[in-house]
């Protein structure tokens, strides 16, 4: 692995770490909220919700493959 | 009132990481000798000033909202990574911190290294293992200081809240010369977690557009709920590790009956 690989390996293994879908599940959360609050709908239920769903489903899946 | 919880945050979130370093450098200083170490703590404390100090200023500079967008996001993404390891650790699905075993672990592989000299460091392996220790858990210590305080505009105050807690553990670790094992880690490391959920949760929306009911006040609710959800998961993870453990016991019992 050359180093600027190894850069960038270091800083997404330190902001999204051991689950992408986390982080891409933030993401579309945050995109969805912005077109909600675009239209004029009421959206800050909706990064709570994400966040329930998101964490439940990355610990089920850390849990079935035992961590 | 987010003023002090950023404080408090920074603190928990500084004191776990202080302790893990710490461990790592009583490792290196007392198999050894302290010279090469502590060249490598000042080093890795000189680079870590370096990225606060040209971070907090270039992310100042961004709009309000982008910045709560991006920052919200990272913190997001960042917190939920130490809130699901605090949850998996508390239910027992990962194995909980252990200093002292990491100390040993340490030491034993200090001892076997060689010693080769580089530069102004007669012990290369001693310099790189302290720097890295520090420079790595300081690193998110960096990465909170920066990304909370610039959306609250208080760098300096999380700047001091971490400062406090590096001084803390380290006249701790001088009095009592041993990994500080019986410091709460695994409790504190679930709290930030909660912590940084929270204002990932309160600023990401913020910065898509959303409106909060009550501004700011939300956060009072935001915190303890994301802190029952946590609990609820730890809760329901403990009863199917539980579950598990039982069904496999039976089994195994009719197997070498």
């Amino acid at each position: 692995m050359n180093p600027i690989m190894r850069f960038l390996h270091f800083w997404y293994d330190f902001v999204v770490g051991d689950d992408w879908t986390v982080a891409v599940g933030v993401v579309i959360a945050l995109v969805v909220t912005a077109l909600f609050a675009g239209a004029g709908i009421a959206a800050w239920w909706l990064l709570p919700l994400a966040v329930v769903l998101l964490l439940g489903l990355s610990l089920r899946k850390a849990s079935r493959s035992g961590a | 009132m987010s003023g002090t919880v950023l404080v408090l945050a920074v603190f928990l979130a500084c004191a776990v990481e202080a302790v893990e370093a710490l461990t790592i450098v009583l490792a290196a200083g007392v198999t050894r000798g302290w010279r090469s170490p502590m060249i490598g703590v000042v080093a890795a404390l000189l680079t870590l000033a370096v990225v606060v100090a040209a971070l907090g200023p270039a992310i100042s500079r961004i709009p309000i909202g982008a910045m709560q967008l991006v920052i919200g996001g990272l913190l997001l993404v960042f917190g939920l990574q130490w809130l699901r390891k605090a949850i998996l650790r508390a239910s027992g699905y990962k194995a909980l911190h252990d200093e002292d075993k990491i100390y040993q672990q340490q030491v034993a592989a200090a001892k076997a290294a060689g010693t080769e000299s580089r530069a102004f460091v007669t012990d290369w392996y001693g310099f790189t293992l302290a720097y890295k220790g520090v420079f790595l858990e300081g690193l998110e210590v960096a990465f909170i200081v920066v990304t909370f305080g610039s959306v609250q505009g208080q760098i300096p105050e999380a700047s001091l809240g971490a400062i406090a807690a590096v001084v803390l553990v380290v006249v701790v670790g001088l009095l009592i010369k041993a990994p500080l094992a019986k410091v709460p880690e695994n409790t504190m490391k679930f709290v930030v977690g909660i912590l940084l959920s929270s204002f990932g949760i309160f600023w990401g929306a913020e910065g898509a557009g959303a409106h909060w009911p009550g501004a700011d006040v939300s956060l009072l609710v935001i915190i303890p709920a994301v802190l029952v959800v946590s609990l609820a998961y730890v809760a329901l993870l403990r009863n199917q590790q539980r579950r598990t453990v039982s069904a496999v016991r039976p089994e195994q019992s009719g197997v070498t009956s």
